[in-house]
Parts: structure tokens; C-alpha cells; sequence
């Protein structure tokens, strides 16, 4: 079971590899959001420190959200899909394999790139420590739960916006506790506990989402 | 006498039953309606803080109610038809789906004008509005992925599925949007009003959500009879059945 979790996520790094553009595109959308909105705020200085880290969080949501629709269609569209479902491994231990793929390839780099948009909008080091760790708690468990998403809405005709529409509501809770462990941390309230939900989720999802994501991909192939 | 209820769980069987239902329901609906505002407006005392405007909340909680437990019964049902394959529980859920949103959406609106006069503004971000406004989306989500799949049966399966991920996350939406709330600006705004409440305003709030109860039943049997001609038009017994058809 392993070597095939590990064949498909290596498959899929490769594949990724030989298409560089379709992962920085996602990481540039990341960095064009968070630079729009001191254009729609204005330039002050201190509004911005309070806005970043929630501006940067739901740039992330926008992000992920624009990578998962390629999650499962390219594999849907020339077959290799239906021969993962015929495989005798369990599907949720390749769908997991899929979705930590997505994640090292448009989770990972936005976790990373995040502390320099941080510094544009003048957050200190303790605020930019805190936000790459709930980053780094959070954005995996936007690319599960979008999972089950993509491959509900698997070549369906406006796949993109439905997607968007079924996923973000789910996203809410990841974007409370992570947009808002930054201000707790500054303001002394300290962040365990936001850390330690946002955990919870990471593991609760986990847990379930491949699973949800096997008997959705199993919906939309059959 | 013991009923066989799985006779019910057979569309063709089903079709008349819940024609028979309507009428009553509606019949229900309309009477208790009626007699619920007729209380809720003209019976009931004026709230001693709020004045007058406190009336609308005799369709307000009861909207708000109704709201959630469409949700609940509706992912039941998906749930159902998901486990055991059966038709005619996809059905029950596409039906309830948009009464269900329809009722989100007149608790928020009945809410936004309730809390002009009583808070000053329409909307604030407090934790119940707010996580109405999510189970609104939740709702259109569920409408848009069935309405975007044309193959019936997957449709209903992905729908389940779906309302299943929207059971599993509700609660933890709703607790994440009360810290929030209180993690931000404190209970600035709370719901908590005077505890006791006049006889006559509880009456009316009963009336009123057993009117709207039946709305459902009778909307979402109308609907649920749809549901089942179109996916069974192949079939003879429809035309046995309904007159006119042919």
C-alpha cells in the first residue's frame, strides 16, 4: 500500500515538475491578491497591520481554491482516474497520496512565501512566526477538505464556481482560527489553543476527508 | 393494524399517499397561519423595551427554527437514500432543499429589519446571523450541485455525500463562528431578552412554526411528486395513475 501511495505521489510531483507553470500561477495569484488590497484600502500604515494577516489568509483560501480544480481532472480526463479506482489499494490511502501532492505543491509555497507578504503589510517577527505556523496547520487541511469538493464536482459544467460555492462555507472555521491566532498572540492572549483547534481540524480531516473523497471520486466515475 | 411502511418507500406507491397529504397540510398550514399571527399581532402584549416592533418575531424564530431543522431532516434523508439506495430518499432531500433555503432566507431578512429599529443597524456580525448566513450557502451549495449534474441517480448520491461533509461540519461552523464573535467584540449584543415570556407570544410562536411545519410537509410533497414523475415517466404506472397523461 505504501509504494503505491508512494508511486502517486511521486507521479504526480513528477507531472508537476514538468509543468512549472500551472504552480507558480497559483503562488503569483497568491502574491497579486495580498498586493490589491493596499489599493482598495488605502496606504495607511497601521490599517494594513491589522488587515494582513486576515488579507493573507484569504488569499490562501483563493489560492487553494484555483489549484483544486486541477486536483482530479487531469487524471479524469485521460483515464488514469478510473485505473486508481480499479487498483487493489484502498482509494483513500491514494486519494491522501493526491492530496498531500496538491498540498507540497500549492500549500507549501504559499506557507513559505507568506512571511515576505507579511513584511509588506508591517507585521512583527513574533505575528509572522505565528501566522507560517497556523499557515502550516491550516493550509493542508484546506487542500482535504477541497478534495471532496473537486472530486464531487468532477467534470461538471462550471466546475470552478461550484466548487468555490460548495468549499469556502467549509473553510470557515480554518479561517477563524488562523487569522485569528495572530491577533490573539499580539495581544497577549496567547495562541495554544488556536493552535491547538486548528490541530484538531488538521487531524479530524485528516481522518475523514480521504475517505469522503474515495466515495466521491467513486460517485462522479462510476 | 400494522402498517407496512416500506410499502411507502416505493415511489409508485408513494406518489398518492403524498397527494393525499397535501391538502391536509395545506389545510394545517393555512389555519394555524392564520391564528398564529392573528395572536402574534393583535393578541399579544406590547413588549414593554422593544414597542411594536418585537411582532416580527412570530415569523422571525420560527423561520430561524424551521431553517435548521430542513437541514437536518434534509441530510438525513440524503443520508438515507446514500446508505440504503433509495430513490425516493434523494427525492425527499432535493425537495426539502429549497424550503429549507427559503426559510434561511427569511429569518435573515425578517432579522435585518427586526434589528434596524432594535439595534440601530441591519446586520452586525454576531454569532447567529452569521452562522444563518453559512447554512444559507450550504443550502445554495446543495441546490447548485444537484442542479449542475444531469444524471439523476449521480446527482443524488453527490448530494448525500455532500450533505453528509455539511452534517459533520455544522457544529463545528457554529462554534467556531461563536468564539469568533466573542473572541473579537464580546457579547456587545446578545439575543437575551426579557426571561419570562407573556403566554399569548409563546402561543403565537407555537402556531406559527406548526404553520410553517406543515408548509413544508405539503411544499415539499408537491415537490416530491415532481420529482418522482420525472424520473419515472418510463414507467407504466404513472399512467395508470395520473389522468391526463397520455
Amino acid at each position: 500500500m505504501f509504494a503505491a501511495v508512494r508511486s502517486v505521489l511521486i507521479r504526480d510531483l513528477t507531472l508537476a515538475m514538468r509543468r512549472r507553470a500551472d504552480v507558480l500561477a497559483t503562488l503569483i495569484f497568491f502574491v497579486i491578491v495580498v498586493s490589491l488590497f493596499p489599493f482598495g484600502v488605502g496606504p495607511d500604515a497601521e490599517l494594513l497591520r491589522v488587515l494582513g494577516p486576515g488579507v493573507i489568509w484569504v488569499a490562501a483560501l483563493l489560492a487553494a481554491m484555483l489549484s483544486l480544480g486541477r486536483l482530479f481532472a487531469g487524471d479524469y480526463s485521460d483515464g488514469v482516474l478510473e485505473q486508481l479506482l480499479l487498483t487493489p489499494q484502498p482509494l483513500a490511502a491514494l486519494a491522501l497520496a493526491k492530496v498531500l501532492a496538491h498540498w507540497l505543491l500549492s500549500g507549501l509555497p504559499l506557507v513559505l512565501i507568506a512571511p515576505v507578504l507579511g513584511l509588506q503589510y508591517g507585521l512583527s517577527g513574533e505575528a509572522l512566526r505565528i501566522l507560517v505556523i497556523t499557515l502550516l496547520l491550516g493550509t493542508p487541511v484546506l487542500s482535504l477538505l477541497g478534495a471532496v469538493g473537486a472530486a464531487l464536482t468532477l467534470g461538471l459544467r462550471g466546475g470552478g464556481v461550484l466548487l468555490s460555492l460548495l468549499v469556502l462555507p467549509l473553510y470557515v472555521p480554518v479561517l477563524i482560527f488562523g487569522a485569528g491566532a495572530v491577533d490573539a498572540g499580539l495581544s497577549g492572549m496567547g495562541v495554544d489553543g488556536h493552535y491547538s483547534l486548528l490541530a484538531a481540524f488538521l487531524l479530524g480531516a485528516l481522518i475523514l476527508a480521504p475517505w469522503a473523497t474515495a466515495a466521491a471520486l467513486r460517485i462522479s466515475v462510476e | 393494524m400494522a402498517i407496512n411502511w416500506f410499502k411507502y418507500s416505493s415511489p409508485a406507491s408513494f406518489y398518492p399517499l403524498a397527494g393525499r397529504m397535501i391538502p391536509w397540510a395545506m389545510a394545517v398550514g393555512v389555519l394555524t397561519g392564520v391564528a398564529g399571527l392573528y395572536v402574534g399581532f393583535f393578541v399579544a402584549p406590547t413588549d414593554y423595551q422593544q414597542g411594536e416592533s418585537y411582532r416580527i418575531m412570530f415569523i422571525h424564530v420560527p423561520a430561524a427554527w424551521m431553517s435548521m431543522f430542513t437541514y437536518i431532516v434534509m441530510a438525513v434523508w440524503a443520508v438515507a437514500g446514500l446508505i440504503w439506495n433509495t430513490r425516493l430518499s434523494s427525492m425527499m432531500a432535493t425537495a426539502l432543499a429549497p424550503t429549507g433555503a427559503m426559510f434561511t432566507f427569511i429569518a435573515l431578512w425578517t432579522g435585518a429589519l427586526w434589528g434596524k429599529p432594535t439595534w440601530g443597524t441591519y446586520w452586525v456580525w454576531d454569532a447567529r446571523l452569521t452562522s444563518e448566513l453559512i447554512l444559507l450557502f450550504l443550502y445554495i451549495g446543495f441546490i447548485a450541485l444537484q442542479a449542475s449534474i444531469d444524471d439523476p441517480r449521480r446527482a443524488a448520491r453527490a448530494g448525500g455525500l455532500l450533505a453528509l461533509v455539511g452534517l459533520v461540519n455544522v457544529p463545528i461552523i457554529y462554534w467556531s463562528v461563536k468564539w469568533w464573535n466573542t473572541l473579537h467584540q464580546g457579547a456587545s449584543i446578545s439575543f437575551a431578552k426579557a426571561p419570562t415570556m407573556a403566554a399569548e407570544m409563546l402561543l403565537a410562536l407555537l402556531l406559527v412554526t406548526l404553520a410553517f411545519w406543515a408548509y413544508t410537509i405539503a411544499v415539499a410533497m408537491m415537490r416530491v411528486r415532481c420529482e418522482i414523475l420525472e424520473s419515472e415517466r418510463q414507467s407504466n404506472w404513472i399512467y395508470e395513475t395520473v389522468e391526463g397523461l397520455r
